[in-house]
């Protein structure tokens, strides 16, 4: 008698677990792809951190030139 | 491994990429089991079957405060140890944090309505929930509002050792003041009071919130670790040009 008195407080609190889940796992997925394109464009002209700067050199050479 | 091993961030890198697949497995079995559990548990003999709401409000308050908890952790390791990674594990927490406190918040409101009639009433316990809502909202305000990431962290460290004061706040405010809320049931002196039945799948889904709490605290962190590198390569860039 009670669960279908208050089914609709049951299901609207595990939509909302569901809705806040699901925006935590997509902002975390699509954070990490942005995150990962911008780090891949950025080596790809030739930006590289300083660990990775000795394989990437003459690049970095050539843009300082170029600038 | 030692623990200081993972102040590289590569390190840490490699430990995410390594993890994050067996921890979201783990917890998508851990979740399905809990769900399952959860639903074929009994009615409470006073609540009926309001009582699910129940599965998903408590993990998602404790979450809430230990979001806070490993925040305030993160905090002394930036202001006293300056570990490295300690302010990104601070900042990767606070929206994750947040997000399970407003569900809490929810939850709370609608398990009230139908239990005491209203969907909000300013007690002490619901209060202090909401106050910890603000707190990672400030936090969050924060570290967008400062642009350099070392300054930030230091403000916000400060914030969050500041703010770790709601925690007792919330775990004894139904000790302390007189709330509409329900006093402590689980953990008190002279064990729980909720029948076993309904006990261990409610474990079951602390734990499954819990993990899904690191899985999603890991995946955050290896975020914010890409976004300074990107920042880093920016200015590198920003230099050479100039």
């Amino acid at each position: 008698m009670m669960a279908t008195n208050h089914i609709g407080f049951i299901v609207a609190s595990y939509a909302s677990a569901v809705a806040i889940v699901g925006a935590l796992i997509a902002w975390v997925t699509i954070d990490f792809r942005v995150q990962r394109r911008r780090l891949a464009d950025l080596e790809m002209r030739g930006i590289a951190r300083r660990s990775a700067a000795a394989r990437s050199e003459p690049v970095m050479e050539q843009a300082k030139e170029k600038a | 491994m030692a623990l200081l091993d993972f102040a590289n961030p590569s390190r840490f890198l490699s430990f995410a990429n390594r993890a994050l697949p067996l921890l979201g497995g783990v917890t998508v079995v851990v979740f399905a089991f809990g769900i399952n559990q959860a639903l074929i548990a009994p009615d409470d003999y006073q609540q009926g079957a309001t009582v699910k709401i129940m599965f998903l409000h408590v993990p998602s308050a404790w979450l809430g405060m230990l979001g806070w908890g490993v925040m305030t952790i993160a905090a002394l390791g930036t202001l006293v140890w300056r570990h490295p990674l300690a302010d990104v594990a601070a900042k990767a927490a606070a929206p994750i944090g947040a997000a399970f406190t407003l569900l809490c918040l929810i939850t709370g409101s609608l398990w009230g309505r139908p239990m005491w009639g209203t969907y909000w009433v300013w007690d002490a316990r619901l209060t202090s929930e909401l106050v910890l809502f603000l707190l990672y909202l400030g936090v969050i305000a924060l570290w967008r509002t400062v642009e350099d990431p070392s300054r930030a962290a230091r403000a916000a460290a400060i914030l969050t050792l500041v703010g770790a004061i709601d925690l007792p706040i919330i775990k004894f405010s139904v000790d302390w003041w007189n709330t509409l809320h329900q006093p402590e049931s689980i953990f008190r002196v002279g064990g729980p009071t909720i029948d076993p039945s309904i006990l261990i799948p409610l474990f079951i889904m602390a734990l499954a919130f819990t993990l899904l709490f690191v899985t999603l605290h890991v995946a955050a962190m290896r975020n914010e670790i890409l976004r300074r590198r990107v920042r880093t390569l920016r200015l590198m860039q920003a230099s050479a040009v100039s």
